[in-house]
């Protein structure tokens, strides 16, 4: 990193702490720029080249041409924006409930109300389709009982209902921290001046966990706005990434319209992505005490947590549906066109007992890296862009949340491409052919996630705690080490789960940059089962340990962040 | 409290060893044997068995299977260094081995088995130029879910141009020829067999009966087999090993229907090619054939003598019950292969809903029409029909040199796209009116029948 301090040393401030935060914001840029910007552009180049070589914009003018190509960007536009609200429909009374009433099972709750962010490529599918799908369960029952089929699972609004149940953790996550951060004096007093129910919600709690709730809105929006699986699953191709992703992998053709939507689909995004920080913008959400722990918990009347309870079981029930088919699936011989399976075997966990041991190490290795790596990065460039003043630094903001917009095949192609003979020093090994890369690539591809949970976390602490720490003496390292990092603690470990649970769950990357078996992480094994019949049970079973894995997780992080807190207020 | 948060510390300290020490454990090099690794396509319920019987007769050597789809393959292949390519590319489509030969990715060697004849029907079994060979047969046909057909009281189809009828609305499924080259093949037999126009009009009508095009091959399958979609046209062993897993799945072969080659190649510069000749040349062995009979595999063999040690009931390609009607011209199929696919996207796949509303519209005006017969009422219809399924492309511009010549280059300039783009959007807003009218059509065909 020599070059990187030589240059940071150019833009050093008088302020001591400059210089080192001008360094760290270089060494950032540099690693964003290696693993994600010059890969990208190896490969979505072709959308402004020439085959001579020469640079154009004709590919744009043609891309503008098809009719198609409109009705796709208005699809795109309408699931994105429907999924975030019955993504917030669901996630709003879940996390309101369960951090500001008194409620049995409240982390139980927040813990499942995580899990439909892990949702195993294919065998997720194939459960959805056997519970909600046109001869699904529930509409086998339905049909059975009153003659009548819902088609949930059809055209755009199957994609917002799936699209919903699947990211509306991002929501639960990103609030339950805002909730748990705002001051409890705010709420209090607004209390003893005679407001409760849905007014204080309306008018104190909710806008005070605002920063919160527009992270992981935007994030959502974002994620469905950009996402292929679901609409490749649910076999819809009219919407701006099924197009680009059927055009770029198509066989034998580079195809420059595929990649001008890549490069569309970014610039829209980071439009969002902006246009949810303007709407942000002049309003100060920063306060001085932290509340969650400290807060006096509500008690609901008894008609109220009925109504509460049956909400959440409900919704439970619905968003862990896919998690009930999975589980039941993998159990099954077979199960074909029936409520439940016709019978059941316990010989799928047999054949993975022997076939595949090694993967589960592989995951929890690559992704727990690459989770680590980006909440240490999420952490700097969140401090960096709200707390120094160095110029240009939204735009680190901006280049890694470029990498939700990338489909995982472009950015992995350009992975081989750029790092093609490049050995990993020391071992004589090839970059492209070790495990590194597919960590990277998980680094860079959840790295938005991890950012957007860090940046709603220090938006939310008053800068003037650190300002008296650093009156107090406390040198900026020790600011950060001890007021900052402590605080934001909650954003970073949701920062840090997101990242690593659908890091876990990856896929196109992983397909791409699998160089052996020995290497190969779980979504792999998953992804190889389900290329068969024979496979779907063992490749169910697996889904099952990969939640499991990723519930436990989230579960002990949990756990481990609550006695934290409980730690640091008895220190205080 | 100050003991309690030395004891995290030390568990964090103890995670992060413990990463480390698996981290240092992956990066240790895999073995010191020898390593022939595959780019693949196929499940591991195939390659498995592969990989366990030229290890057994190979002491010494492993095998690594690379499974990537198809495409993803291709793009791998392409950019892995020279010098450290992987030895072996085996998979059914075999679009994907002209890019590979065409890219020079592959490598000539005299592994061919002189016991496989050089044809099966009039599809020849190995590349001419000698860069890949067939190595199991597969013959497309259709798979129905037998609890389906009976709930939804749907009779058993036998030929592709059942699947047009009107009893299937809704119930079928077919994966996009620009996604499978196993599809396209179907596609381009039926046009083959049916000739242009009419094939298209069958595969139009198909298209409007279909519930779903789904983007991967094998979405097909597993759609049959969960009982989400009645009927799906697939490759056969689709059909075979999922009967033989348990599924309430039948499978047919249609008596036009073609019988292809799933290959395998040596890639050039790669990495052990000795290890690469020795497996291709197993696999074409009687020894490596008759592994495909594996109930979990279920493929053809290309070496005919293995028919003789089959399984009772086996088809048999060589002059057996299925037999290739059509005489497939594959050069003709490869001259119009991306004009076919794009066709099918832009007039079927990307425009599926419209298709679906004039399929309906037409069907309920003709099932109103049944009862009473009204002269007016059927031209209408049979205009409905017409405008709806026919192709937006014809005959003679299909045959078109330079026409076809448009869609001849991989890279593509800025007025090739333009041309192209140009193309897609005029088939698709075609096709969207031509769905469109149809459904007005029959709807005033359907008002004249009350």
């Amino acid at each position: 990193m020599a070059t990187a301090e030589s240059a940071g040393g150019a833009v050093a401030a008088p302020a001591g702490g400059a210089g080192l935060q001008g360094a760290v914001a270089l060494a950032i840029a540099a690693f964003l720029l290696i693993f994600l910007i010059v890969p990208v552009g190896t490969v979505i180049y072709v959308a402004f080249a020439n085959p001579d070589g020469g640079l154009t914009l004709a590919h744009f003018g043609s891309f503008f041409q098809l009719s198609l190509m409109r009705e796709s960007f208005w699809n795109s536009l309408y699931v994105a924006a429907a999924s975030v609200v019955f993504a917030s429909l669901i996630a709003l009374p879940l996390a309101y409930f369960t951090a500001r009433f008194q409620f049995r099972g409240a982390l139980l709750i927040q813990t499942l109300g995580v899990l439909p962010l892990i949702m195993p490529p294919f065998v997720g599918a194939v459960a959805m389709q056997l519970v909600f799908g046109r001869s699904g369960s529930l509409n086998l029952l339905l049909n059975d009982w009153l003659g009548i089929t819902l088609p949930i699972m059809d055209g755009l609004n199957g994609v917002i209902f799936v699209e919903a149940l699947h990211y509306f953790p991002f929501i639960l996550m990103n609030l339950i921290v805002a909730l748990n951060n705002i001051d409890s004096a705010m709420e209090e007093s607004a209390q003893n001046l005679g407001s409760s129910g849905m007014r204080l919600f309306r008018r104190i709690v909710f806008p005070l966990a605002m920063p919160g709730y527009v992270a992981g809105a935007s994030l959502v929006f974002v994620k469905v706005f950009d996402d292929l699986g679901t609409p490749l699953v649910l076999n819809t191709t009219n919407m701006l990434a099924p197009q680009a992703y059927l055009r770029i992998t198509s066989i034998g053709i580079e195809d420059p319209v595929g990649y001008v939507i890549s490069v569309l689909m970014i610039v829209f995004s980071l439009f969002a992505l902006w246009a949810s920080a303007l709407a942000l913008r002049g309003r100060d959400y920063a306060t001085l005490q932290r509340g969650g722990s400290t807060l006096g918990k509500r008690r609901l009347k008894p008609w109220q947590s009925l109504l509460a309870y049956g909400w959440i079981a409900f919704v439970l029930l619905l968003v862990l549906s896919p998690h009930l088919g999975i589980l039941l699936l993998s159990f099954a011989k077979v199960w074909s066109f029936s409520v439940l399976p016709d019978a059941y075997t316990l010989e799928h966990y047999a054949t993975l007992y022997h076939d595949s041991p090694r993967m589960i190490g592989n995951t929890l290795l690559y992704c727990g890296l690459a989770a680590g790596l980006d909440v240490v990065l999420g952490t700097a460039i969140a401090y960096l862009m709200l707390r120094s003043r160095l110029p240009l630094r939204r735009s680190l903001d901006f280049m890694a949340s470029a990498a939700l917009a990338i489909p995982g095949v472009v950015l992995a192609i350009g992975y081989l491409r750029t790092f093609r003979n490049v050995e990993i020093p020391f071992s004589g090994e090839l970059l492209t052919s070790s495990w590194i890369l597919l960590m990277l690539a998980y680094t860079v591809r959840r790295l938005p996630y991890a950012l957007r949970s860090c940046v709603a976390a220090l938006q939310q602490l008053h800068v003037s705690l650190e300002e008296a720490a650093e009156n107090l003496g406390a040198g900026k390292r020790r600011t950060i080490q001890r007021i900052v990092v402590p605080l934001m603690a909650g954003g970073m470990l949701a920062g840090f789960v997101t990242s690593f649970m659908t890091a876990a769950v990856e896929l196109s990357a992983t397909i791409m940059l699998t160089t052996s078996q020995s290497a190969a992480p779980m979504s792999y094994g998953i992804y190889l089962y389900m290329q068969s019949a024979a496979g779907r049970g063992p490749g169910a079973a697996l889904g099952v340990l990969a939640v499991l894995l990723v519930a436990l997780g989230t579960y002990l992080s949990h756990r481990f962040l609550r006695s934290r807190a409980a730690e640091l207020e008895t220190r205080m | 409290m100050a003991i309690k948060h030395r004891a995290v510390s030390r568990r964090t300290r103890l995670v992060s060893a413990c990463l480390f020490g698996l981290a240092c454990a992956a990066t240790l090099p895999a073995q010191a044997q020898q390593v022939l690794s595959i780019v693949t396509s196929f499940p591991k319920d195939l390659t498995a068995v592969y990989k366990k019987a030229f290890e057994a007769r190979n002491p010494g050597i492993t095998v690594e299977i690379l499974n990537k789809g198809t495409s993803a393959g291709v793009a791998f292949v392409r950019e892995a260094p020279d010098g450290n390519k992987p030895d072996v590319f085996w998979a059914s489509a075999p679009d994907a081995f002209e890019v590979l030969a065409n890219e020079k990715l592959l490598q000539k060697f005299d592994g061919a088995n002189k016991a496989v004849p050089a044809k099966v029907g009039d599809y020849p079994i190995n590349d001419p130029e000698g860069l890949y060979y067939g190595q199991a047969l597969a013959g497309y046909g259709i798979m129905w879910n037998t609890r389906y057909m009976k709930a939804n009281k749907l009779p058993e189809p036998k030929e592709w141009a059942d699947l047009a009828k009107p009893v299937y609305f809704n119930h079928v499924a077919i994966s996009s020829p620009s996604r499978s080259g196993t599809t396209h093949l179907t596609v381009e037999t039926i046009l083959q067999g049916e000739g242009w126009n009419e094939g298209w009009r069958q595969m139009l009508q198909i298209g409007g009966n279909c519930a779903a095009i789904t983007e991967r091959s094998f979405g097909v399958p597993d759609g049959v087999n969960n009982g989400q979609f009645g009927l799906g046209l697939v490759i056969d062993f689709f059909g075979l090993s999922a009967k033989s897993s348990g599924f309430p799945v039948e499978f047919v072969y249609p008596s036009v229907t073609a019988i292809v080659p799933a290959n395998i190649g040596l890639i050039a510069n790669a990495k052990n090619a000795e290890l690469g000749k020795r497996f291709i040349s197993f696999t074409l062995s009687p020894e490596g054939q008759q592994l495909l009979f594996d109930a979990k595999i279920s493929r053809l063999p290309v070496l005919p003598a293995m028919y003789e040690k089959a399984p009772a009931g086996y088809p048999n390609p060589f002059g057996g019950k299925i037999t290739a009607k059509v005489k497939f011209d594959s050069d003709l199929s490869r001259s119009r292969y991306y004009v076919v696919n794009s066709m099918f996207d832009h007039t079927v796949t990307f425009r599926h809903k419209e298709l679906v509303a004039a399929t309906k519209a037409i069907n309920d005006a003709a099932a109103k029409l049944a009862g009473k017969p009204n002269a007016k009422a059927e031209a209408l219809l049979n205009e409905a029909r017409k405008v709806a399924y026919s192709p937006v492309v014809g005959e003679e511009r299909a045959r078109d040199k330079e026409f076809l010549s448009l869609y001849s280059a991989s890279k593509r300039d800025a007025l090739k796209t333009k041309q192209l783009t140009a193309l897609e959007e005029e088939w698709g807003s075609q096709a969207r009116k031509n769905y469109a009218r149809a459904q007005e059509l029959a709807g005033q065909a359907a008002a004249l029948a009350r």
